[in-house]
């Protein structure tokens, strides 16, 4: 698969919230932050605190109350295919196969024709080339997760947004599918948003971790993770990493 | 792919050596069929039905039919054929009874109860005048029905789609949905020019309401995130609608469907009674009016098959198109 021109993101001064019984509920708050092309940020924060909201405003599926989402200086308004988002739940299309579903972007963006061995190529990536004509209901959970990457991947997004995409596999699927979005991320060359519940994950894949406080959520912390891929979990540095997050994230919860 | 279809054929592998067997049921059933054929042949009719001999003649091939089956299936190889056999005994016995009951000892009261034999008359010697209204009434079901269903669809997609079209559309819906369709048949019979075309407009309303109804709902209920999905993908708001929202709802367009195709038969036959010069609405009639009551029972069973057939028919469809339906299938 060929390289992709990484999107440049920038989240500026951005405060977002729903209207929840005719009540403002406040989710983001006055939330700023730059991510270079092609770099690999994983947020981390309590649950509920507005990480899949910061996505959605990124994938352009909702425009935020206060400030702007810049996708290179670009204020983005609307969905586009140059950045997808894959969902935390995997939402596949239950009336469409497998490979239906991973071949819906270039479909409905009219771009199919000639592309069936990219959507080959994308099935044989997660581990699905023989699953192509199975429907969603006959997969485990774990395989859905993978045919949405799949069907994103297709796409050749320039920014990925992944909402705990890996929060549902078991810890052996787990550790192979870090291992190939780490694989893509560098052969590709696309920007990642990856949202995480698991801190050894985010200290494992991304070059940023970023972390939220409640919500509504701001940034308290930054951590760049300066380490050559493939990284080792045993690796001293990230040991240190992982404690102060961890350390970090526990004062968080106590409040 | 080839993993799945694979999997699913591991379990015929070994079907080949069966040890020879008989049909227990069709050895059963050529005897009920036989019994009724006997009967019919050797105890006088108390009144002449026409049609007994032939009846007879009729019911003997059956049961050798079963008989020849009894010897030559397989009964592990034709499930279906074993699984169906307790309703072919059944069934011998209750033409036996039938036969005895109304031809041969004539206890049940005479004008309105006819023998198996006076049906079997009446396919003989009136099948043209019965497929003429087979004819009529396919036109007009069909026509309605689908013109009904066209309609009531596009009209769903409409109301389930189009806030506006909601707006404007949704009161009239649930003002006129709950009329049942033969509350109009006095306007309608008034308001178009032939009776057939009433007819039709009531078939097709009493079809199309309910396909309105339910697609409208049925789409209105898609979970967002379908949406979200497409829109990330970057489909337009035309690959919504075909792709995702008619797909989401068609399980609830199938309840529509189900249910005004039970409507349309209801409507259908009430029409026909009123004002069709031919159709098997009209067939009951006329010969209820003539105390032709063979007649009445040979249409009744003609309607039945037809109305089974097309519900059938209406499964098959569906299982087709919601295979990927959890469950279904
Ligand atoms: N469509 C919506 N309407 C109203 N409130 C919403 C909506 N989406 C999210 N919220 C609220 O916004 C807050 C943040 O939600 P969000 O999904 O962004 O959290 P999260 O950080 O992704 O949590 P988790 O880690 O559990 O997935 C929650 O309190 C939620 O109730
Ligand atoms: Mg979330």
């Amino acid at each position: 698969m060929s390289a992709v021109t990484p999107l440049g993101l920038k989240f500026d001064h951005i405060s977002h919230g729903y209207d929840i019984g005719g009540s403002l509920l406040p989710v983001l708050e006055n939330v700023s932050l730059n991510i270079a092309p092609g770099e690999f940020v994983a947020l981390l924060g309590p649950s509920g605190c507005g990480k899949s909201t910061l996505l959605r405003l990124a994938a352009g599926l909702e425009t935020p109350g206060k400030g702007q989402v810049l996708a290179d200086t670009q204020p983005i308004t609307a969905p586009g295919p140059d950045r997808i988002l894959v969902f935390q739940e995997a939402t596949l299309f239950p009336w469409r196969t497998v490979r239906g579903n991973v071949q819906a972007g270039p479909e409905a963006r009219g771009e199919l024709t000639g592309k069936t061995d990219r959507v080959d190529e994308a099935l044989r990536l997660v581990g699905l080339e023989n699953f192509g004509e199975a429907w969603p209901h006959q997969l485990s959970g774990g395989m859905a997760q993978r045919a949405a990457i799949a069907r994103a991947l297709v796409n050749d997004p320039r920014l990925l947004l992944l909402d705990e995409p890996l929060g549902k596999l078991d810890s052996l699927t787990r550790l192979n599918l870090q291992k190939d979005l780490i694989r893509l991320w560098q052969d590709r060359g696309f920007t990642a948003i990856l949202v995480t519940h698991d801190v050894e994950e985010a200290l494992l894949l991304a070059d940023r971790v970023i972390l939220f406080s409640p919500r509504p959520a701001q940034i308290v912390e930054e951590l760049l993770v300066d380490r050559p891929h493939p990284r080792r979990r045993d690796d001293p540095a990230l040991i240190a990493l992982r404690g102060r997050l961890l350390a970090r994230l526990g004062v968080l919860e106590d409040v | 792919m080839s993993d799945i279809s694979e999997r699913g054929q591991g379990h015929y592998a070994s079907a080949d050596v069966v040890p020879f067997q008989i049909w227990r049921g069709g050895l059963w059933a050529a005897l009920s069929w036989g019994s009724a054929s006997a009967v019919t042949w050797f105890l006088p009719d108390v009144i002449q039905w026409g049609a007994t001999g032939g009846f007879a003649i009729l019911t003997g091939v059956i049961a050798l039919v079963f008989l020849a089956l009894a010897f030559l299936v397989t009964p592990a190889r034709n499930p279906g054929l074993v699984h169906y056999g307790p309703w072919f005994i059944v069934l011998g016995l209750w033409l036996l009874i039938w036969e005895v009951v109304t031809a041969k000892l004539g206890w049940l009261p005479k004008p309105f109860f006819s023998p198996p034999q006076g049906l079997l008359h009446v396919y003989l010697s009136d099948w043209d005048r019965l497929l003429l209204c087979i004819a009529y009434t396919g036109r007009l079901w069909g026509l309605g029905f689908f013109f009904g269903i066209s309609v009531g669809f596009l009209a769903g997609i409409g109301l389930g789609w189009s806030k506006r079209f909601a707006y404007w559309g949704m009161p009239f819906l649930k003002l006129i949905g709950p009329v049942p369709a033969s509350a109009w048949i006095p306007c309608a019979f008034f308001v178009f020019p032939t009776t057939f075309q009433a007819s039709v407009f009531l078939v097709a309303l009493a079809s199309g309401i309910p396909v309105a109804i339910l697609t409208a709902s049925g789409i209105s209920q898609v979970s967002r995130s379908y949406y979200d999905v497409a829109r990330t993908l970057g489909a337009g708001n035309r690959w919504q609608v075909t792709k995702i929202a008619i797909p989401a709802a068609l399980p609830n367009v199938f309840v529509g469907l189900f249910m005004g195709l039970y409507y349309s038969f209801a409507v259908l036959v009430v029409a026909e009674m009123l004002g069709a010069k031919f159709g098997l609405g009209w067939y009951l009639q006329f010969n209820t009016a003539y105390s032709a009551y063979a007649n009445v029972y040979a249409g009744l069973l003609i309607m039945a098959l037809l109305c089974a057939g097309l519900v059938r028919l209406l499964f098959v469809i569906r299982d087709r198109l919601l295979g990927w339906q959890k469950g279904i299938v």
